[in-house]
């Protein structure tokens, strides 16, 4: 079995005060995959972040990144981690390329201006390099955020609500960024808010509530196994009971009999299977029907359902 | 990079040189300026009326006051100031999780600090020489002596801005207890001046002991051992670093 890149036992974090805001975290991340880690706020997503990174003292537990304890060896360890935090926290007086080639200097890299050059191109930023970074847009500092956590080439990024606040445009430019980072090989773990987001990019997702994991599986293996099919169909004659030829499938009658409602499927296309056969079923029982509103659950409701039953 | 990152101190190092620049007015020019307005009122104008002070003229006399009054303001303002400001706009995230230890933050931030200081150090001795003929019997221990003193002062500072949780505390110390200590230990005047019992609580001010240890470097005398000051201000860079070597280990006020 491959090592994974980062590995998590047991974390646990107190704060003073007595919240505990992870609950004995175990968490595997696996080398070049992306990783989307969702949850309300206050969750413990920037804890869990926080502690790999250095910036939370964990109560217990243990943290290995690439194989090596960050507690004994957290020197070669972040540097080769990259953060980008969630809030917009620069020294805003410095210029965009002074502050990435600082970033870079910090993880003890040697100067390079080509590759400064680089990251700076690729997030659009270049021609904005020698500016005071409080003299730029809200989406540009948090590209010169990104930019500072690159430059020093981690193998393990943490994007902590990157596209909190940003408008569209800038969403998709950093979901493309992201996607080219992951072609690089680097592994991303990201927190956020928007689950078209984690739907959009992940290859597996976390869902973590009250400091506690509550579920983590591939994207597309979580969709198919809490993944539904909904679907509404508007009866031409309401009906009074469910006839038998359609007993055999998941339905309910609704709205006084004049509507009548499939929930099933796993999310892997049963359910519009199911509905297929539903909809030849009642037409050789003789029931006819005015229209059909079919709708796939997302993993916001997957999310919601989780969460809410967590609650 | 295994026990110690060159690169991260360096750079540490050069960005807060570099917010000293930044605000030269501030760091640079108003210290300059105040230290000139002493040397014109109680050097030049005040001092040709003075008597000598220990065959020293007091223009001249007053120069290593000043000059330490300057150092430890200044040396403790730059440190503590270069290490709250990332704690208040939360951009210590970065120092926190990057390969740095206390080792490449005490030579970042508390080196630049006292670097800063040097240089003020050198620009008051020169405007000095303006308007009073000073000399300096030991300048080789003077150096060292002024480089220990903006060093302890800076770990000083750094442990300030650690501490302080608001802006008003920052300032607390430097202005309540570092100035008023400074006044009274010595920068006007021989401690031999004054009348009994004060001459003997003077002695409790340990401002007292840097400021005759650095007129001791300049003139060869003062009203304390020469050994007593500088084992005092090695026994307070120790402390100071012990301190912050304690603040690293626990995370205190830097980690949650």
């Amino acid at each position: 079995m491959v090592q994974p890149i980062l590995q998590i036992d047991g974390l646990t974090k107190i704060y003073k005060g007595g919240l505990k805001a992870l609950d004995s975290v175990d968490l595997s991340i696996r080398k070049g995959e992306i990783f989307a880690l969702l949850g309300p706020n206050g969750a413990g997503k920037t804890t869990l972040i926080g502690a790999v990174c250095g910036l939370v003292r964990p109560t217990s537990g243990s943290i290995r990144a690439f194989g090596l304890d960050l507690t004994k060896d957290w020197r070669r360890a972040r540097a080769k981690i990259g953060l980008v935090p969630q809030e917009l926290a620069t020294d805003m007086f410095e210029s965009v390329e002074h502050a990435v080639a600082y970033s870079r200097g910090l993880f003890g890299c040697p100067p390079d201006k080509a590759r400064i050059e680089e990251v700076l191109r690729s997030l659009s930023l270049w021609d904005k390099r020698k500016e005071q970074i409080r003299a730029l847009s809200g989406g540009m500092k948090r590209r010169v955020l990104i930019a500072k956590a690159l430059s020093h080439d981690p193998d393990l990024l943490f994007l902590d609500e990157p596209t909190a606040g940003v408008d569209v445009e800038l969403r998709r430019d950093m979901w493309r960024l992201i996607d080219r980072m992951r072609d690089r090989g680097v592994t991303i773990i990201l927190t956020t808010h928007y689950i078209e987001e984690a739907e959009e990019m992940a290859d597996r997702v976390g869902v973590i509530r009250n400091g506690k994991i509550l579920m983590v599986d591939e994207k597309d293996a979580m969709m198919a196994q809490l993944g539904r099919t909904e679907a509404h169909i508007a009866l031409a004659q309401p009906l009074t009971e469910l006839p038998t030829a359609i007993s055999r499938f998941p339905v309910d009658l609704e709205q006084g009999g004049r509507s009548l409602c499939y929930r099933g499927g796993d999310g892997t296309g049963k359910g519009k299977a199911e509905v297929a056969e539903l909809t030849k079923a009642l037409i050789a029982a003789g029931i006819d029907y005015v229209g059909i509103e079919i709708r796939e659950s997302t993993l916001e409701d997957i999310f919601v359902g989780l969460v809410g039953e967590a609650a | 990079m295994r026990f110690f990152n060159p690169r991260a101190a360096w750079s540490i190092y050069v960005r807060e040189l570099m917010r000293a620049m930044r605000t030269a007015f501030q760091s640079i020019l108003s210290p300059v300026l105040t230290t000139s307005l002493y040397f014109i009122v109680f050097g030049a104008a005040i001092g040709g009326r003075m008597p000598a002070l220990g065959g020293v003229d007091y223009g001249a006399f007053i120069v290593p006051g000043l000059l330490l009054l300057t150092l430890l303001s200044e040396s403790t303002s730059n440190a503590s100031f270069g290490i709250y400001m990332p704690r208040f706009t939360g951009t210590i995230y970065e120092l926190l999780s990057a390969p740095v230890g206390v080792a490449e933050t005490l030579v970042g931030f508390v080196g630049a600090a006292a670097t800063k200081s040097l240089i003020l150090a050198v620009i008051i001795l020169l405007t000095a020489n303006l308007f009073v003929d000073y000399s300096i019997a030991h300048p080789l221990l003077a150096v060292c002596y002024i480089m220990l003193v903006a060093a302890s002062f800076s770990l000083f500072g750094f442990i300030l801005g650690v501490w302080a949780d608001g802006f008003e505390k920052l300032g607390i110390i430097p202005m309540l207890i570092l100035m008023p200590l400074t006044f009274l230990g010595g920068t006007f005047y021989s401690i031999n001046m004054l009348p009994e019992p004060w001459d003997s609580i003077a002695l409790a001010n340990p401002i007292v002991y840097l400021v005759n240890g650095l007129r001791w470097t300049f003139y060869g005398s003062s009203d304390v051992a020469i050994g007593t000051s500088l084992g005092l201000t090695f026994a307070f860079l120790t402390l100071c670093v012990v301190v912050i070597a304690i603040i690293f280990k626990t995370g205190w006020r830097l980690r949650d």
